[in-house]
């Protein structure tokens, strides 16, 4: 197991700066040099060269990869000139909301989705499978955009329940911390709604066939005759095998999470690293849009790591060497 | 006698062969034909309904900005006076096309690829696998949004992006099928007559795993749909004034249009989503139908 992870660590490295040169490569060559964008017309020529001298110096391709690389391994991932700040600080202003956004939608989907999936399994072909299958059907296939605007469109302007837009009351700004935090909350139910449909649909099809599987083994038949009850049976003997393949899918949600958060903080105007991003490509903010790449690029591999393991760790029957 | 039963064997051969079953085993599934049925729909009109519309699709209307549905303008006509209705379906001739191209092009580069490792294996296969990773591991619409914004926003640079970034899911499928499939009694027979490379690849080992492709394929239409239409919405798909389903969803970022205009966005949305819909249950069923031990 410890050879296994650090085997598994080791791999990563690679995936990683592959990814990374491929993403400088691609930024590189893009049109548009980094400074074009903060050049003033009125410079002088002196001016112009000194500030590309410092900004975007005139080396070979590989020198600047390996100069970011080095210099993102301390923590500077360079300087975002529209906010005039460092682009890790820019990121950690915003990262903050989708964080919470992303994990709502997560705790909403399996606090919904995987209860969801037991019933389906344990009541099979019944009413109430069907009527969650099409559910979960219906979910997967509603885009998180198309969701977003039908619920904004009843919720936030139909029935004024929730806020349209933002993430707190510009009027609640000086509030204590509590009624800011429970503001930010009010502002995240529905954009985590949203987040959470795709995701708990997917966490009840694959709860419900997971759940499936188990329930069929030798050993539930073995339960059912020495009598035990039926929630034991199920919520105790089954549903902890059921569980290992759901553990691997929350590593893998992570992508996922992320485009679906590009799509929701867009449309409820969040300030999140999706909308950043957004903002950042129209933008041409080519540091700030390699650093939350990178950075997206690490969530990503660190989260399908921790899936591998937590797979291997959950479930003994399984050995790595 | 003996005729008889040649005659048995071979009729019993043809209503069982392959594909026979498979298409069998689909018509009985209901939800998938009505799915297909839909589809086919949808297909037939995105073709015909453009041509023949009385308007074009880029055609203003003079005097008509603005309208709700009428008789005239069935869903109504868009802020400078272009009908919503024809430009819904020529939308979907985009958005549909550039479902097929991107699958029909990620399905040849993976499996290709998929094919070449899974069937040479050793140092070829690390490789191929390791590059499927570093593909799979992109934020895929970061991606997505970065190419674009340096490569333009034209349809053709989308299709290349999004097969560029989608083929490592079918050369999986594809090598994990080969691996089994090359160990077979069969492949050790080609081996042993001395066949070609490419005829074992392509002649022997291939059909054996068309059935997967085909429904990976289908899979894969309804997430290009969804990922074309997302990033047209964010405005960093294909760029107007052509429509396509994301496109003209798009319109309804502006509050106005979502507030009193449900004619501009609810129809794309729900073309979008019946799409994806139908092609997620034919595929579903396509699964079933074509691997009867997987069947729920």
């Amino acid at each position: 197991m410890k050879n296994y992870t650090i085997r598994r660590l080791l791999q990563i490295i690679p995936v990683f700066l592959g990814i990374l040169f491929i993403l400088f490569f691609i930024i590189d060559k893009a049109p548009g040099s980094i400074t074009s964008n903060i050049m003033d017309p009125n410079m002088t020529p002196e001016l112009k060269a000194a500030l590309q001298e410092k900004m975007d110096p005139n080396l070979p391709f590989y020198t600047k990869f390996i100069n970011w690389v080095i210099e993102a391994a301390h923590g500077n991932f360079g300087y975002s000139y529209k906010h005039y700040r460092p682009v890790i600080e820019v990121i950690g202003m915003n990262i903050g909301c989708t964080f919470a956004l992303a994990l709502a939608a997560l705790v909403i989907a399996m606090l919904v989705g995987i209860p969801a999936g037991i019933i389906s399994a344990t009541k099979q072909y019944s009413l109430i499978d069907n009527v969650l299958t099409v559910f979960s059907l219906l979910g997967l296939a509603l885009p998180t955009f198309f969701a977003g605007l039908l619920l904004l469109k009843v919720f936030g302007i139909e029935l004024q329940w929730v806020p349209i837009f933002g993430l707190s009351d510009p009027s609640k700004a000086n509030a204590d911390f509590l009624t800011r935090l429970g503001d930010h909350a009010y502002h995240l139910i529905l954009p985590a709604i949203v987040l959470g449909l795709a995701e708990t649909a997917s966490f009840m099809r694959y709860t419900r066939s997971s759940m499936l599987e188990v329930i069929r083994s030798d050993y539930i038949r073995t339960a059912r005759a020495k009598g035990l009850s039926e929630k034991v049976i199920i919520y105790k003997h089954a549903f902890r095998n059921a569980m290992i393949p759901i553990i691997t899918l929350l590593g893998f949600r992570i992508p996922g999470l992320i485009s679906g958060a590009v799509m929701t903080e867009t449309i409820f105007s969040l300030p999140g690293v999706g909308k950043l991003s957004v903002d950042a490509t129209t933008t041409r903010n080519y540091p700030l849009l390699l650093g939350i790449n990178a950075m997206l690029t690490m969530a990503t591999l660190l989260g399908t790591l921790v899936a591998d393991l937590l797979y291997a760790a959950a479930d003994p029957r399984i050995k790595y060497d | 006698m003996t005729e008889t039963r040649d005659e048995i064997i071979r009729k019993s051969t043809k209503e069982d062969s392959y594909w026979r079953g498979v298409w069998r085993r689909l018509r009985a599934n209901r939800m998938a034909m009505i799915s297909l049925v839909i589809l086919i729909l949808i297909v037939l009109s995105c073709i015909v309904v453009p041509m023949l519309s009385r308007y074009e699709t880029y055609e203003v209307i003079p005097g008509a900005a603005n309208q709700k549905p009428s008789a005239q303008n069935w869903l109504g006509t868009d802020k400078i006076g272009r009908d919503l209705f024809v430009r819904l379906f020529y939308g979907g001739r985009i958005s549909l096309g550039v479902a097929v191209a991107v699958t029909a092009l990620e399905c040849v580069i993976g499996v290709v690829l998929g094919s070449v490792a899974g069937y040479f294996g050793g140092i070829v296969d690390t490789i191929v696998m390791r590059i499927s990773e570093i593909f799979m591991c992109f934020p895929f619409l970061m991606i997505c949004i970065t190419l674009q914004t340096i490569f333009g926003k034209s349809i053709r640079t989308l299709i290349l992006i999004l097969a560029v970034l989608s083929w490592p899911g079918i050369a999986r499928i594809v090598r994990g099928q080969i691996l089994s499939l090359r160990e077979m009694d069969y492949m050790e027979a080609c081996r042993a007559l001395g066949i070609s490379n490419r005829r074992q690849i392509f002649t022997h080992l291939f059909p054996n795993v068309l059935a997967y492709v085909i429904v990976y394929a289908t899979m894969s239409m309804a997430s290009v749909i969804l990922t074309e239409t997302s990033l047209s919405f964010l405005g960093l798909g294909v760029s107007p004034p052509t429509p396509t389903w994301g496109n003209l969803i798009q319109e309804a970022r502006n509050l106005t249009i979502l507030q009193n205009k449900w004619w501009y966005w609810i129809p794309p949305g729900t073309m979008i989503f019946l799409s994806i819909l139908c092609f997620n249950i034919l595929g579903d069923g396509l699964r079933d139908a074509i691997d009867p031990k997987m069947q729920k």
